[in-house]
């Protein structure tokens, strides 16, 4: 009782204390914050511990009011769990995601390094326009640039039509709906990704370090491994990161390029949730996905801090 | 530079060229192919406006673009405001209780897989009509909120940016001369961080547009945005309408980063001879 009065009369003399308008330049962007991103993960959660029923929402409460004794219950099932390690299809769905994710990430890093090199030791003017290059096609509809690989990749497709003119094949190659395609739609869509924080710590790098490395006797590749990469380091994290998070969960690409047996977690639980209706088993799917990324999710968080 | 820098860069030359021939391929022929008479991709039957006469008589198509305008218009501006409020809050209001939180918070939509967000704001919505019985059914509402709680953590960030590597002279002596906290944001700090704040916007107006996952997750029956009507058409197999479509907007897209990137060199250059 003592206790809850003087808190009360400190929150009363802590909140006449604080400017008004500094409080609600704070909360506002903070309530929508934990209103719209941090309370959804908790119904996430409270959802994969109920059962899917046929019903409006389709799901069954987790607390249940019995008016006849006046009592709740608690019903919360862990079978949406049980059933995810049960099956082998999840499993698998999760360890081919975090497999395509993985070779995707690597190859985008060996396509986007040059790149962001060349950008970065160029002369302003040239840096700005390569730069915009880069940035144009990450403004542009991320579906319309899958699209336009599905063009590309058909089988009487232009990648097709142009290797057979040339006579490197004789008939054309199954490309679309082959994980090959899910690879190549990853590495091209997230390749921006990856490309600008490499650039930001390469265009900081001091190039008389390489030189002064040369001087010293260091062959190019020596003097590559020895002070580029190692000073490039945060940014390759950054972008491999930036790749790596939002590859997992991935569904337009693998639905769009990829065939049916490309099996990836974001288009099971896309499945699991439209075409199942099952939304306690969507709702597990997602947070066993959201526990594999929390580790990366956080890394990425602290290597924003120190880069801030 | 040494002749063996120098054999280096023709070899990274080479692959970086080799990087952005990979990067516009695919949307030059896509530019290209919006233009064949032929019904059939590969095969070329002259040049031809007809997919773009089909495509503004599609009224499916024309529909989901006015929704998805209207959508990503409220999104960014709405996007807008809360962003640059957190990000202010961020670089410039020191330290307070759940400030780690909300840094945390500001930055993990930006990593989130969309298919998570999706997913939970649609549950979180539901769970909210059944509580409060707002908001009644999912559509236009729906779809503003989800589309401003992700765009907002990229107006924040660059916000933040834009704010710390501003010099802080100007608002410090606005503050010395006596300057209130409002006047001296909307007098000083908002017109030197506008640009920041319109680039912010512009982007946000784009990955509204372009966002299919959280939209089809979040929309009712009736709201389709365009990359949902898109993606249903694309999924049956290519559709020269929208080969026409990707264009104009990859058209729009160019002007628009052309005119963010020449409102940030003015800016750039305006505030030169203060550094």
């Amino acid at each position: 009782m003592m206790n809850s009065t003087l808190k009360n009369s400190t929150l009363v003399s802590l909140l006449l204390k604080i400017n008004l308008g500094r409080l609600f330049v704070i909360l506002v962007p903070m309530l929508w914050l934990a209103a719209f991103f941090f309370v959804p993960f908790l119904v996430v959660f409270k959802i994969s511990l109920s059962e899917a029923v046929i019903a409006v929402p389709p799901y069954s409460p987790i607390f249940e009011w019995d008016a006849t004794d006046a009592y709740a219950t608690l019903k919360i099932t862990l079978g949406n769990y049980l059933f995810l390690f049960e099956e082998r299809f999840y499993l698998d769905a999760y360890l081919s995601s975090v497999k395509i994710a993985v070779i995707s990430t690597i190859i985008t890093l060996f396509v986007g390094f040059p790149i962001a090199y060349v950008i970065a030791k160029s002369s302003s003017t040239m840096r700005s326009i390569l730069l915009a290059l880069v940035i144009l096609p990450f403004w542009t509809s991320f579906l319309l640039r899958v699209y336009a690989w599905m063009g590309l990749l058909k089988k009487n497709g232009l990648v097709n039509e142009l290797f057979m003119s040339i006579g490197l094949i004789d008939q054309p190659i199954q490309m679309l709906q082959t994980d090959f395609a899910v690879y190549l739609g990853i590495v091209y869509t997230y390749l921006p990704f990856m490309i600008l924080p490499l650039y930001t710590t390469l265009e900081k790098m001091d190039l008389n370090l390489i030189e002064a490395a040369q001087d010293l006797g260091a062959k190019p590749y020596q003097a590559f491994c020895l002070v580029t990469l190692p000073l490039a380091k945060p940014g390759i994290i950054a972008g491999c990161l930036l790749v790596f998070i939002p590859a997992v969960g991935e569904f337009v690409i693998p639905a769009l390029l990829g065939g049916s047996d490309t099996l990836m977690i974001g288009r099971v639980l896309w499945d699991e949730f439209f075409l199942n209706r099952d939304w306690p088993m969507a709702s597990a799917v997602a947070i066993i996905m959201l526990i594999v990324l929390v580790g990366p999710i956080m890394f990425m968080r602290n290597g924003n801090k120190e880069a801030v | 530079m040494s002749s063996t820098t120098k054999g280096q860069s023709k070899f990274l030359l080479a692959s970086a060229g080799a990087g952005f021939l990979f990067l516009y391929a695919p949307i030059i022929a896509l530019i290209i192919y919006s233009f064949n008479a032929s019904k059939l991709v590969t095969v070329w039957g002259g040049w031809s406006f007809k997919w773009y006469v089909a495509l503004f008589q599609n009224e499916q198509i024309m529909n989901a673009a006015w929704v998805s305008l209207k959508i990503a218009f409220i999104s960014a501006t709405l996007a807008a405001v809360l962003g640059t409020m957190a990000g202010f809050v961020l670089s410039r209001m020191g330290r307070f209780k759940g400030k780690t939180l909300l840094a945390g918070w500001v930055t993990a939509p930006l990593v989130m897989p969309e298919v998570i967000t999706g997913l939970s704001l649609l549950l979180l919505f539901v769970a909210m009509e059944s509580l409060f019985g707002w908001p009644a059914g999912r559509g236009m509402t729906t779809i503003i909120i989800a589309h401003t709680t992700f765009c907002l953590a990229y107006v924040a960030v660059v916000v933040q940016s834009r704010l710390a590597s501003l010099d802080a002279t100007l608002e410090e002596a606005a503050m010395d001369l006596g300057a209130k906290p409002s006047s001296l944001f909307f007098l000083i700090t908002l017109p030197l961080i506008s640009p920041a704040i319109v680039s912010g916007w512009l982007l946000s107006f784009t990955l509204s547009l372009d966002d299919l996952v959280i939209a089809s997750f979040v929309s009712g029956p009736g709201n389709s945005t365009l990359p949902m009507v898109i993606f249903s058409k694309v999924r049956l197999g290519v559709t020269p309408e929208v080969n026409a479509l990707a264009t104009l907007m990859i058209v729009a897209v160019t002007i628009a980063v052309l005119a963010a990137v020449i409102i940030m060199r003015r800016q750039n250059k305006v505030e030169m001879p203060q550094n």
